[in-house]
């Protein structure tokens, strides 16, 4: 069945009135997180460092540090809550006594992830504004980024939350997969003055690696053909996963 | 008819859990769905609302196919399911804000409807309270009234009383019986049969996944059963001696307890005490549903099913 734009929305308020009760409890901390990496890294670490990628090292990591907390702020919503609302809370069951389908339950979600990652994204980029290291022009090619990540690590975690059995195997996602992506993929350290050849081509897999590298582009305004590949990475994986998403939420909802 | 059900089976893998079922519900009444856990009551109403498609047979609902039509479907119903599944930081006039979005209805309706809905189900006192702070009997009232949120012409209650306590019990009858005055269609799945007799004018008994009977609840008993029932509670040995000295009586049995059943009460009483059945065990009583579902499951409905 085709997703409903009106009952995905009903689905979004749903979320969007839950938060608005307890941001302060569930959102406010992460807000905090990329600011201290870039404290600490940026200022700390990139103290003992003149330049790195032609900049300054606190300007080197801020933009890939936009993508990580769009990044987190999906990946929140999509493994553990979306996985306690299905299989405990019993919420999704009572939208589908409603019009709603299951295909409005995905995208209500989905789009909800990707404006938890746009809130995260969105005040980190304001923040490094304010800091003078994105001008409001860059900043502001930057912040239509911010969703799309939000839209790709959506897609993968849900498409992981559907696949497992047990809450316990979350924390391999997160210590085991989003962890290395985020020491990994171009953040900290350019990948391709640390890897040789065939290495440099295997890392292409990595999801956040085309976040960053976009946000870098938007940062410095040089254009490449690499950015047409970057977005079609996050496009097609995006739309494969979600796809498949779609047919596995059906079936189990509809059991 | 407002459901109408023919030859419904629903397989999961090699597993039969509903099992070509026939069955119609007219429009106005109210009609129960009775059997003990695993009977195949929750599968019917989930196929029943669209959320699950039947293996086999076909389902309308309001005349229309249900698997073809869930949405048109569903905006004309509500579902109160077993489990409660409430947002419990918010308040329940949040609750239902929320819940009547997944209607489509908009922030004006909702802000007339929320109030009616409230007093229908006296949760005006706690109506800003969260829902973590409720206790079970207001939880199980909120989440009738965000059943009712879309004004349904189909009503279906799923265990609306479970765990709950007489007084709140009875409110929600009262409130069933308003709603059925005012031409709503209800369906309801209990374990409790004076729930059933009280609220039903038709029921259908299930057992793995079959319909056994059908009927009102009157007519289930006077098919099944004499008028009179009495019950012994004593020791199972002491059981085979007093039916043998009670000659042929129609009886069942449920662990420690004998049923005994006959026409004219007062003289069924005095033949089982003739019989040797201890006084002090004796319990002399009209037969009920209950007694008409152990007659044609052989278990009880309360637990050991």
């Amino acid at each position: 069945m085709k997703v409903s734009p009106r009952h995905a929305l009903a689905v979004w308020k749903r979320n969007f009135a839950l938060y608005r009760r307890t941001w302060m409890l569930n959102l406010l901390p992460n807000f905090f997180e990329p600011i201290l990496y870039l404290v600490s890294m940026g200022i700390g670490v990139g103290a003992y460092i003149t330049e790195m990628g032609g900049t300054s090292y606190i300007a080197f990591i801020a933009p890939g540090l936009v993508a990580v907390a769009a990044m987190n702020g999906a990946s929140f919503e999509v493994t553990y809550n979306a996985y306690v609302r299905m299989n405990y809370e019993k919420t999704y069951e009572a939208m589908l006594t409603t019009p709603i389908q299951p295909e409005d339950v995905l995208a209500g979600e989905i789009l909800w992830a990707m404006t938890r990652a746009t809130l995260y994204g969105g005040c980190f980029l304001l923040v490094i504004a304010a800091m003078g290291l994105a001008s409001p022009g860059r900043a502001l090619i930057a912040l239509p980024l911010v969703p799309l990540t939000g839209l790709l690590f959506a897609a993968i975690g849900i498409a992981f939350s559907l696949r497992i059995p047990t809450l316990d195997l979350f924390s391999f996602y997160f210590t085991l997969f989003l962890m290395p992506l985020f020491l990994f993929s171009d953040v900290f350290f350019p990948l391709e003055e640390r890897l040789s050849g065939g290495w440099l081509q295997l890392a292409e897999v990595l999801p956040l690696l085309h976040p960053v590298r976009l946000m870098r582009t938007a940062f410095d305004g040089t254009l490449s053909a690499q950015v047409a590949w970057d977005l079609a990475y996050v496009a097609v994986l995006s739309l494969v996963l979600l796809w498949m998403a779609a047919r596995i939420t059906r079936r189990r909802l509809t059991a | 008819m407002v459901i109408e059900c023919s030859r419904v089976t629903k397989r999961f893998g090699s597993q039969v859990v509903v099992d070509e079922l026939d069955l119609s519900v007219p429009a106005g009444g109210c009609f129960g769905l009775l059997g003990p856990n695993g009977a195949g009551k929750t599968t019917t109403l989930k196929m029943i609302y669209g959320v699950t498609a039947p293996t086999e047979g076909s389902i309308r609902v309001f005349g229309e196919d249900v698997t073809k039509h869930p949405r048109r479907v569903r905006a004309r119903l509500g579902v109160t399911l077993q489990e409660n599944a409430l947002i419990e930081v918010l308040t329940p006039v949040e609750n239902l804000r929320v819940f009547g979005r997944y209607h489509l209805l908009s922030e004006a309706k909702l802000d007339d409807r929320i109030p009616d809905l409230l007093d229908f189900l006296d949760l005006r006192s706690h109506a800003h309270l969260p829902v973590v702070a409720l206790s079970g009997g207001f939880q199980r009232r909120l989440q009738i009234a965000l059943s009712l949120v879309n004004e349904p012409e189909l009503l279906i209650l799923d265990e609306p009383t479970t765990g709950l306590d007489p007084a709140v019990r009875l409110a929600l009858w009262s409130r069933i019986g308003e709603l059925r005055a005012r031409g709503t269609t209800v369906l309801i799945t209990t374990h409790y049969m004076d729930e059933a007799e009280r609220l039903c004018d038709r029921l259908a008994i299930l057992s793995e996944g079959r319909r056994l009977v059908e009927g009102s609840p009157r007519e289930l008993i006077d098919a099944h059963l004499a008028r009179a029932a009495v019950e012994i509670d004593q020791d199972p040995a002491h059981h085979a001696s007093l039916l043998a000295r009670l000659n042929g009586v129609h009886h069942l049995k449920a662990g420690r307890r004998l049923m005994i059943y006959g026409d004219d009460g007062p003289a069924l009483l005095e033949a089982v005490q003739r019989a040797g059945g201890d006084p002090a065990g004796l319990v002399s009583r009209p037969s009920n549903l209950e007694d008409v579902f152990l007659a044609l499951t052989g278990t009880g409905l309360d637990g050991d099913a």
